[in-house]
């Protein structure tokens, strides 16, 4: 497991550069190019359980979905940050990638710390200190645990035939 | 209990007596706008669309805006998917390439109204609170369940009140005022929020409302808000929609806030939002002389009739500078039409100026204008990130219509009031 540790206001251009949003849509297409213009390295060395790290605002600009789409095809944990914008937000949800709002924990974190996380005791551990990370609303939740939410809609359509 | 505008209009939409703050809430919006992202979207539900079909025809707004024309056979692909998608679904509010962007096409259209809700798959849909809306953002995900069941969940936003007192000084111009309230709060100053702008609102006409609303998403906003009022009123009628056709609403006196900013707006002055960041903002007077390689004007920020009635006042009878590009960008097909009518167009290409299609062109880097490194671009569009214009080792500046006119005739970034006469 590998940490990914990153600064403030990182953009979705950053994170999928604009001039793929029409030309990739397929996981193997957006793949090699996530974090392309941040840090080239990423996608190259990226594995099943890594953790961003990540500062204020995290996602911020485009509604464009690939980020997202792309952070859970390659098998990221979990993105721990200050805080996230809203719509990048809105989209982990979606696609059931798990998104963690702990200013402290993003603080604690030097260097070379171990980073674990606890999903079902709501907790996340950088070194030797654990950090509590606030449960979901009951709604979201419902979303999260059908593993999405075309999944969930699926399920709602079904039932309410 | 008095409510804001977030508060009273989601209550409306859920059915709810009252609401407040961090409350999720079920809604059904009166539209969803798509763009060229439609195709993807339809695709991830094809099975569900052929068994159960779109909630409502009327629900989906789509405007081909992104890539237009198309710039390749796989954009020409997408574009001929949504085409099929609109014929067999008989979907009613579909605007096919030429129309112009997206934002502008939902407004112009009267499409969104005082009082009406509308989610669209782009982040600039924040833009509708210009006449008194409330709109915001969603992923494509989120629009293709939409397409499917007609309702989503939002939660209730905090909301900030921004107090515009003061005249604004001759050159100075809503997008300055929108980055200077960006540079001072920060691109996540208002993350989750519902902007109101509220105070000496009279003086920004809505096609300038629409500059600051657009903006909304760039301190990070849900939505952003005008109050409607006479000029609001007036715009619709100058488009065909009467009064008794929607019902205004309006945050309560007492309602509460979870800040309350004010600015005087006598005392800003053309601003100019450096790279990457749209919080990055500085005077004009600090950063005058750098040269540039492009500039544009035009996107759903700055690509109105007044935008370019300002860029052919400062251009007239002047010269492009020969190491500038000068992009103009009309945001519709009206708007196209309106300014060749008064020969502003004419005075635009005579200067040296390039006329796009009317669409999202270079702004979001995919084609038409893309940057060489080490270029600058000077731009009036709502984003200057790292790479947004198809290069990463490019730099991207955004300022007002006058900034920009006036910068493209001197080659380098140049204060606006040098151009006012």
């Amino acid at each position: 497991m590998k940490v990914w540790k990153y600064d403030d206001n990182i953009n979705t251009d950053m994170l999928f550069p604009g001039k793929y949003v029409y030309t990739c849509s397929t996981l193997e297409e957006i793949k090699p190019h996530l974090l392309e213009d941040l840090d080239p390295s990423f996608a190259k060395n990226v594995e099943e359980g890594d953790i961003i790290l990540a500062g204020k605002n995290f996602g911020c600009g485009s509604s464009r979905e690939q980020p997202v789409v792309g952070l859970k095809a390659v098998g990221i944990a979990a993105v721990v940050a200050e805080s996230f914008a809203r719509i990048f937000y809105r989209s982990s949800i979606n696609q059931g990638l798990l998104l963690i709002e702990c200013p402290d924990a993003m603080k604690a974190y030097s260097k070379g710390d171990n980073v674990s996380l606890d999903i079902e005791n709501g907790k996340i551990i950088v070194g030797k200190k654990s950090f509590s990370f606030p449960r979901l609303p009951k709604e979201i939740l419902a979303i999260r645990e059908e593993g999405g939410l075309l999944p969930y809609t699926r399920k709602k359509l079904k039932k309410n035939r | 209990m008095d409510m804001t505008f977030a508060e009273k209009i989601l209550a409306k939409y859920s059915g709810e007596k009252g609401v407040v703050p961090g409350q999720i809430v079920t809604v059904k919006p009166d539209y969803l706008l798509t763009h060229d992202n439609t195709a993807p979207i339809i695709q991830k539900i094809k099975p569900e669309l052929e068994e159960y079909g779109v909630h409502n025809k009327s629900l989906p707004i789509i405007v081909l805006d992104h890539v237009i024309p198309a710039a390749s056979e796989k954009t020409a692909n997408n574009h001929k998917i949504i085409r099929e998608f609109v014929k067999n679904h008989k979907i009613e509010h579909f605007f096919d390439v030429g129309y112009g962007v997206c934002h502008q096409i939902v407004v112009e259209k009267g499409l969104a109204l005082p009082g009406k809700l509308l989610l669209g798959s782009d982040s600039h849909t924040c833009s509708y609170g210009a006449v008194g809306a409330f709109s915001s953002g969603i992923d494509r995900t989120e629009a293709a369940a939409l397409m499917l069941t007609g309702e989503t969940w939002l939660k209730v936003p905090n909301s900030i009140k921004i107090t515009l007192d003061g005249k604004l000084q001759p050159g100075v111009a809503a997008k300055d005022v929108v980055l200077h309230i960006i540079g001072d709060v920060s691109a996540s100053g208002a993350n989750y929020c519902s902007v109101e702008f509220h105070g000496d609102i009279e003086q920004f006409s809505v096609e300038e409302r629409f500059t600051i609303t657009n903006m909304g998403v760039e301190m990070g906003a849900k939505n952003a808000f005008f109050p409607v009022d006479n000029i609001t009123t007036k715009y619709l009628n100058s488009i065909g929609i009467s009064t008794s056709q929607y019902t205004a609403i309006y945050p309560d006196n007492n309602a509460a806030y979870s800040k309350e900013l004010k600015y005087n707006l006598s005392n800003i002055t053309p601003v100019v939002a450096l790279p990457h960041s749209v919080d990055n903002v500085k005077k004009v007077s600090e950063i005058e002389g750098l040269d540039i390689q492009q500039c544009l004007i035009g996107t759903c920020t700055n690509g109105r009739l007044s935008d370019f009635k300002i860029a052919a006042r400062i251009l007239k009878g002047e010269k492009v500078h020969p190491n500038v590009r000068l992009l103009i960008l009309p945001s519709s097909k009206q708007v196209y039409l309106d300014a060749l009518k008064e020969g502003i167009i004419n005075t635009l290409i005579e200067s040296g100026g390039i006329l796009l299609p009317p669409g999202c062109g270079p702004c979001l880097g995919a084609h038409q204008g893309v940057l060489a490194p080490k270029e600058r671009c000077l731009s009036t569009a709502n984003r200057n990130f790292k790479g947004r214009m198809g290069c990463k080792d490019a730099e991207i500046y955004l300022a007002s219509p006058a900034t920009v006119a006036v910068s493209a005739i001197y080659g380098k970034i140049t204060d606006p009031r040098k151009g006012v006469h």
